[in-house]
C-alpha cells in the first residue's frame, strides 16, 4: 500500500502542476502545451501504463486489506470507541478510497478517456482546455469534483503519514515533520485541484 | 477527595464457553463507593450473584496493580476503560456517577477467542514470543554485566518498549485486530540493545511470520493501539519494526 | 525423622565451590530421558524450567495464569541485590552474606545464604545477557541504588519495574525452550496433588482450569516454584490468585513446612480505604531512599500535612534509628509505624497511616539540577519544578499508581502509607539441595523457607528466586537424578496416579456438594481478619490461642456452609478459589501454632511478650536458635522437628540499626 501510495502521491504533484497552468489565465496556451507533452511523449505514456498498474494494485491491495481486516473480528463491539482513540479518517481509508475511485471513474470518462480514444483512433488530441470550460459550467459536475477533492484530502491526511510510517520513518525525530508535511500536502494539493472547476464555474478565467 | 456512593446499571457480556453464543445481561449494583477499583465493583456484583444463587461473571485478573497484564475488559467502548494509560484493575469508580450505565465486553478478536464471559485466550502472544522474542543465551554463558556498556538513551528506549505487559489492549482497540504494537515492543526492546544484535534480523522475520500465522489483522497505522496502551508503548516501535523487517528482507534474511 | 540439611563441610566460602566440583552429573543422553515437572513460572520456576530445558531435560511447566509471564514476580518493583561492588563502596560477597544473615535476624542458614551471595553476581550477568534493560548511567554502565538494611549501593533496578523486567527475561528464555521443544508449557493449569510412587514424588495431578478436566503428569522429579502464602491474610500485596495450594498438598504428602509464622509486613503500602478492599498495593522500598517518613508531633493533629510546620513533625525513624534512618529493614519500619498509629499519632481519615514525604528530596534534586543547568536561581517554585522532574524519572510509575488509587497528587502532598503483608519467609523446608523432606520433591524461590531467616531484606527475593532457578537447581537436581537414570517413565495408569486423581476428584465433588449459603470470598475475608488481628504485626499467646480455635471453627463452617456456584467441568474461578481458601484455612492454623510455639521476637515475628524496654524485638537465641519444621500428622496435628542453626562465621548479636 505504502509504495503504490507514494507513487500516486508523486503523480498527484505532476498532475497538480499541470492543472495549475490554467491559472496563467492565458486562454489555456500553457496548459495545452503541457497537456500535449504529457499526452504524446513516449516516456510519459510508458509511465502512464505503470501508473495504471500501480493504481489498480493500490485499489486491489486496499480492498483485500480491508476485507481481511474486517474478517478478523467476527463478533464486533456493541459500543465503539469512535473518535476517542483515533481520528475517523484513519479508520475510513477504504471508504474514502472508494469515493476517490468513483470520482476517478467520472473524471477519466470525461477527459482522459475520450482524449486517448480520439488519439488512438487517429483523430488526434482533443481540446482539453475548452472541454474543461464547458464541463465546469455545469454546477453538478463542479459539485462532484469538489466532493472528489474532499475525499482525496482526507485520504491523503492519513495516507501520506501512513506511507512513511509503514516504511519505518515514523521516528521520534521525523514523525512531526512527516505528519505536518502530510497535512499540508493534503490541504494544498486538493485545494489547487478544487480551484479549477470553481475558477471555471465562476468564470475567474476565460 | 470527596467520597460518594452510587447505584449503577451494568450490561455485561455473558458467554458460557467458546462454542456457545453469547449475549448481554443487565445487572444492577448499589452502594458502590467512589473509592473502589473497577474490579472491586465486579467483586461486589459477583458476591451479589452468588448470594442470589446465580453464576458469577468470569473475568481475568491477578495482580490488581497494573503490571501482570491479566485484566482485560472493554468498558463503554474503551479497552481498559476511559483512563489514559491505565489497566482495568487500576481504573477507579470515582470516574462514574450515580445512575450511570456501563457496558462491559470482552476483548474481541478472532485471534483471542472467548473462553468464558469476559475471559479470552491470549496464548497467541506466547507463541509469537516463542517464535523469536528472546536472546539465545543459555544460563552460564554470560560475561560480566559491565563488559558491554549501553548508551543510556538506547537503554532507556529499550526499557520503555520492554514495559509492555502483554495485555492485548492494542489488539482489542485496533479496528483491524492487529498485534503490531505488541510485536514491535518486543522487537524494539531487544533490537535496541547490543545483546540483541546477532539475532536482530531473524527475530523480526520470525515474529512477524508467527503473527501472521495467528490470524491477527494488518496494521494500517490508525494509532488506536497507542492511545489505549496502558503502558504508553509508542507507535515509533511499529516504525522500528517496519525498518527491522524491511532491512531483514533486503538483506535476504530468511526465517530461521 | 532427623532433619539433614546436607550443608557441605569445609570453609564457608568453599562449600558451594566444593559441592559444584564434586556433585554427580547426568550425561546429555540420559538427560533427554529424564522428565522434570516445574509448577509455577515466576522467577524461580521460569528460570529453572528454561535452564533445565537448555541442559536437555524434558521439562513440563505449569502455571494457573493464562501465560507464564503473569506470575506475581512481575509485580516486584524496587530491585535485585548483587555483590558486584560496582560502586566501589566496600561491598563484597561476604558483606551481602552478612547483611542478609543479620537482616534475617540470625534465623537463616549460613551455608545457603553464602551461596546466595556468591551467585548473586552471576544473576546480573545472566540477566543483562538476556536483554534485561537495567537502569544505566550516562557512561553506559549499570546504575545502583540503596535499599533497606544495608549501607552500600548494591541494588540493580529497572525503574520501579525490576521484577517485570527480570521475569520477562526468564519468560523469554522459557519460551525459547518451548519453541525448541524442550519445555512443554501448560498454562491455566493448577496443580492439585503430588503423586507419590515408592516414597518418591513422581508426578502431579493438575486441573485444566478451562475445561475442568483432571490430568495426570509424570516426572522423575517435581519442582514447586509456587511462591508465598501471604494471601492467607486476605489483604496483602500478593496477586489475587497467589496461593499455598501446591505447597500445602506437598506438606500433606510429607514435606515439612519450615517457619510458617515468618511473615513480612512491608512498611510502605497504600492504606486500606474501606471494606471493599480486595488487595493492597505496595509503594516500593526504593522510595525510602528519598522519602522521609513522619507523623505529627501532636496527637490527633487534623491539619493538612502541608500546613504542619517542620518543627511540629516527628521523623520517628530518623529519631529512633539515626544510623539507618528511613532505610531500616522492613520489620523495624513496619513496627515503628504501627507503634505511632496505635499511640494515636496516625494520619488520614482512618488514622492508620503515616506520611512518606518527598518535599525535601524534590528540593534537594531541584537544587542539583539548577546547578547542573547553570541557573543561579533561588526561586523555590523553579527549584521544586526541576526537582519534581528528577523524582518523576526515578519513581514516576509509582507516583502515577498512587495517584490513580488514592486520587491525590503525591508530588504536592505527602503519600499516606501503612504496613501490609507482603512476603512469607516461611515455606516448605528444604535442604541445601533445595529438596524437601519428600524425595524428588523440590521447592524453589519464595515457596521454600531457606535464605531469609525471620526477615527478608528488600531486593533479595528476586535474587533468591533467580539464584535457585538459574544457578542452584541445575547442579543439585543432577546430583540426585544421577541415581535415577535407569528409572523408566512411569505410565500414568499406575495405581498411584489413579488413587491421587480420585482423591482430588472426591475433594472437588465435596466442595461442590456443600451447596451452603456463604461465598468463598466471605470465608476468605473472615480468615484474613483473624490472621491480621491475631497473627499479624504483633502477636501474643492469648491471641494466638484464640486464633487457633477460631480458625478451626471457621474451617468447620466452611466445609458445611460454603457455596460454590457453577459446574466442575467448566471454567469456574469460584471453584478454583474455594480449593485455595480451603488450604489457607488449614495453613492459617499451622501459622498460629508456629507463632505460639516461638516465644521470642525475631525479624518479622514479633511476640509482645518478648521485647526490650524500648519496644525493640528481643530474640531468645538460647531457646529458639532453630528452624521449626512441621510435619503433618492429621487434621490439626502437626509435629515439630527442629533444625539447629550453627553459626560458624557470624556471631549472632542484638540486631541494631541505631
Amino acid at each position: 500500500m505504502s509504495l503504490t501510495g507514494l507513487f500516486l502521491i508523486l503523480f498527484l504533484i505532476v498532475h497538480c502542476y499541470i492543472n495549475a497552468q490554467i491559472f496563467y489565465n492565458d486562454g489555456g496556451v500553457r496548459f495545452n502545451e503541457a497537456a500535449h507533452f504529457m499526452g504524446t511523449n513516449f516516456v510519459i505514456r510508458t509511465v502512464e501504463l505503470g501508473l495504471f498498474a500501480f493504481l489498480i494494485l493500490h485499489i486491489v491491495q486496499g480492498l483485500l486489506l480491508w476485507a481481511k481486516n474486517r474478517s478478523r473480528r467476527s463478533v464486533g463491539y456493541t459500543v465503539s470507541a469512535g473518535n476517542k482513540t483515533s481520528p475517523w479518517y484513519s479508520r475510513s481509508m477504504a471508504l474514502l478510497g472508494t469515493l476517490v475511485l468513483l470520482f476517478l471513474i467520472v473524471h477519466l470518462s470525461k477527459f482522459w478517456g475520450p482524449n486517448r480514444l480520439s488519439q488512438t483512433t487517429g483523430h488526434g488530441e482533443l481540446p482539453l482546455y475548452n472541454m474543461m470550460k464547458e464541463e465546469f459550467s455545469n454546477m453538478w459536475v463542479v459539485v462532484i469534483y469538489l466532493c472528489g477533492c474532499f475525499a482525496l484530502a482526507w485520504h491523503l491526511v492519513h495516507g501520506f503519514y501512513s506511507a512513511f510510517q509503514t516504511l519505518g520513518m515514523g521516528t521520534h525525530r521525523y514523525k512531526g515533520l512527516i505528519k505536518g508535511t502530510g497535512v499540508a500536502f493534503a490541504i494544498i494539493v486538493p485545494i489547487i485541484f478544487a480551484l479549477m472547476p470553481i475558477a471555471f464555474y465562476l468564470q475567474w478565467i476565460a | 477527595m470527596e467520597h460518594y456512593n452510587m447505584n449503577l446499571t451494568l450490561k455485561v457480556w455473558k458467554q458460557k464457553n467458546n462454542k456457545a453464543k453469547g449475549a448481554f445481561e443487565t445487572y444492577k449494583v448499589s452502594g458502590i463507593s467512589s473509592e473502589m477499583s473497577f474490579l472491586e465493583m465486579f467483586d461486589v456484583l459477583n458476591e451479589q450473584l452468588v448470594a442470589e444463587n446465580k453464576e458469577p461473571i468470569a473475568f481475568d485478573h491477578d495482580c490488581r496493580e497494573g503490571i501482570c497484564g491479566m485484566c482485560s475488559m472493554y468498558i463503554n467502548g474503551r479497552a481498559h476503560g476511559p483512563w489514559h494509560q491505565t489497566t482495568t484493575c487500576q481504573l477507579h469508580m470515582r470516574e462514574y456517577k450515580d445512575g450511570d450505565t456501563i457496558v462491559v465486553e470482552p476483548w474481541r478478536a478472532n485471534s483471542f477467542p472467548v473462553i468464558k464471559d469476559l475471559v479470552v485466550d491470549r496464548s497467541a502472544f506466547d507463541r509469537i514470543v516463542a517464535a523469536g522474542g528472546y536472546i539465545s543465551v543459555n544460563t552460564g554463558n554470560a560475561q560480566d554485566a559491565n563488559c558491554l556498556p549501553v548508551d543510556k538513551q538506547r537503554a532507556d528506549e529499550s526499557f520503555a518498549a520492554a514495559t509492555c505487559i502483554g495485555c492485548g489492549a492494542c489488539v482489542a482497540a485496533c479496528p483491524n485486530t492487529s498485534a503490531m504494537l505488541f510485536v514491535s515492543a518486543k522487537v524494539s526492546h531487544l533490537a535496541l540493545l547490543p545483546q540483541g544484535e546477532p539475532e536482530r534480523k531473524s527475530r523480526a522475520v520470525n515474529m512477524i511470520h508467527q503473527m501472521d500465522t495467528e490470524d491477527f489483522g494488518s496494521c494500517t497505522n490508525i494509532g488506536a493501539c497507542e492511545a489505549e496502551c496502558p503502558k504508553g508503548i509508542s507507535l515509533e516501535n511499529i516504525a522500528r519494526l517496519n525498518r527491522e523487517y524491511l532491512g531483514a528482507m533486503f538483506s535476504g534474511s530468511k526465517e530461521a | 525423622m532427623a532433619l539433614n540439611s546436607k550443608i557441605p563441610s569445609g570453609q564457608l566460602d568453599s562449600k558451594w565451590k566444593t559441592y559444584k566440583s564434586t556433585c554427580k552429573l547426568v550425561n546429555p543422553a540420559n538427560k533427554r530421558s529424564l522428565e522434570i515437572i516445574v509448577v509455577g513460572t515466576g522467577l524461580a520456576g521460569a528460570s529453572a524450567a528454561a535452564t533445565l530445558g537448555e541442559m536437555g531435560y524434558k521439562v513440563k511447566a505449569f502455571c494457573f495464569q493464562d501465560s507464564p509471564r503473569r506470575a506475581h514476580s512481575i509485580a516486584a518493583q524496587g530491585g535485585i541485590n548483587a555483590a558486584k561492588n560496582y560502586q566501589n563502596d566496600g561491598d563484597s560477597t561476604y558483606r551481602l552474606f552478612y547483611d542478609t544473615i543479620k537482616g534475617g535476624d540470625y534465623r537463616a542458614r549460613e551455608g545457603n545464604v553464602h551461596r546466595l551471595a556468591e551467585v548473586s553476581a552471576n544473576i546480573i550477568d545472566q540477566c543483562v545477557a538476556q536483554g534485561v534493560p537495567f537502569a544505566r548511567e550516562y557512561g553506559g554502565l549499570l546504575s545502583n541504588r540503596s535499599f533497606g538494611g544495608t549501607q552500600v549501593q548494591r541494588t540493580f533496578y529497572a525503574a520501579g519495574q525490576t521484577g517485570q523486567q527480570l521475569l520477562i527475561g526468564a519468560y523469554q528464555g522459557l519460551e525459547r525452550q518451548v519453541s525448541l521443544g524442550n519445555v512443554e508449557m501448560h498454562s491455566r493449569h493448577e496443580m492439585l496433588e503430588i503423586v507419590m510412587v515408592d516414597g518418591k514424588a513422581r508426578g502431579i495431578i493438575a486441573r485444566n482450569l478451562v475445561t475442568g478436566e483432571l490430568e495426570r503428569h509424570f516426572g522423575h522429579a517435581v519442582l514447586l516454584c509456587t511462591g508465598g502464602y501471604g494471601n492467607v491474610f486476605y489483604l496483602s500485596t500478593n496477586a489475587m490468585g497467589s496461593n499455598v495450594t501446591a505447597a500445602w498438598k506437598a506438606h500433606k504428602q510429607g514435606a515439612f513446612f519450615g517457619n510458617p509464622c515468618y511473615t513480612q509486613i512491608h512498611p510502605t503500602c497504600i492504606p486500606v480505604s474501606g471494606d471493599h478492599q480486595s488487595k493492597l498495593t505496595l509503594m516500593s522500598e526504593s522510595l525510602r531512599n528519598d522519602g522521609r517518613i513522619w507523623v505529627p508531633k501532636a496527637k490527633g493533629d487534623n491539619r493538612k500535612a502541608t500546613d504542619i510546620p517542620e518543627e511540629e513533625r516527628d521523623y520517628y525513624l530518623e529519631r529512633r534509628y539515626p544510623a539507618f534512618g528511613n532505610l531500616v529493614p522492613r520489620d523495624v519500619a513496619s513496627r515503628a509505624a504501627k507503634e505511632r498509629c496505635d499511640a494515636g499519632f496516625g494520619v488520614g481519615s482512618s488514622k492508620m497511616a503515616v506520611y512518606l514525604d518527598f518535599a525535601s528530596a524534590i528540593e534537594r534534586y531541584g537544587k542539583v539540577e539548577a546547578h547542573k543547568q547553570g541557573l543561579h536561581t533561588t526561586d523555590k517554585n523553579t527549584i521544586m519544578a526541576l526537582g519534581r522532574d528528577v523524582v518523576k524519572e526515578k519513581y514516576g510509575n509509582l507516583f502515577d499508581m498512587y495517584a490513580k488509587i488514592t486520587g491525590e497528587n503525591p508530588y504536592e502532598i505527602p503519600m499516606r502509607i501503612y504496613p501490609a503483608v507482603h512476603y512469607t519467609m516461611g515455606g516448605l523446608w528444604v535442604d541445601y539441595e533445595l529438596m524437601t523432606t519428600v524425595p524428588n520433591l523440590y521447592a524453589l524461590g519464595e515457596a521454600n523457607f531457606s535464605d531469609h531467616g525471620a526477615n527478608r531484606l528488600g531486593a533479595s527475593a528476586l535474587m533468591q528466586g533467580l539464584a535457585d532457578g538459574y544457578f542452584v537447581i541445575p547442579y543439585t537436581l543432577g546430583n540426585n537424578l544421577a541415581n535415577d537414570i535407569s528409572t523408566k517413565a512411569i505410565p500414568t495408569d499406575h495405581p498411584a496416579f489413579v488413587a491421587a486423581e480420585k482423591d482430588v476428584n472426591d475433594r472437588i465433588n465435596r466442595l461442590m456438594n456443600i451447596k451452603g449459603t456463604e461465598s468463598v470470598e466471605s470465608f476468605h475475608k473472615r480468615l484474613g481478619k483473624i490472621m491480621w488481628d491475631k497473627c499479624g504485626m504483633a502477636r501474643n499467646a492469648k491471641g494466638l490461642t484464640e486464633a487457633i480455635e477460631e480458625i478451626k471453627a471457621l474451617r468447620k463452617e466452611f466445609w458445611s456452609n460454603v457455596r460454590v456456584p457453577g459446574d466442575i467441568k467448566e471454567f469456574n474461578p469460584e471453584l478454583d478459589k474455594a480449593g485455595r481458601v480451603a488450604d489457607f484455612l488449614e495453613l492459617g492454623e499451622l501459622m498460629c501454632i508456629d507463632a505460639l510455639n516461638r516465644n521470642e521476637s525475631c525479624g518479622g515475628h514479633f511476640r509482645e511478650e518478648s521485647q526490650t524496654e524500648e519496644g525493640e524485638a528481643q530474640r531468645d537465641d538460647e531457646h529458639f536458635m532453630f528452624v521449626s519444621a512441621w510435619e503433618y500428622k492429621a487434621d490439626s496435628q502437626f509435629e515439630l522437628h527442629k533444625e539447629a542453626l550453627d553459626y560458624e562465621v557470624v556471631h549472632p548479636s542484638a540486631r541494631s540499626y541505631k
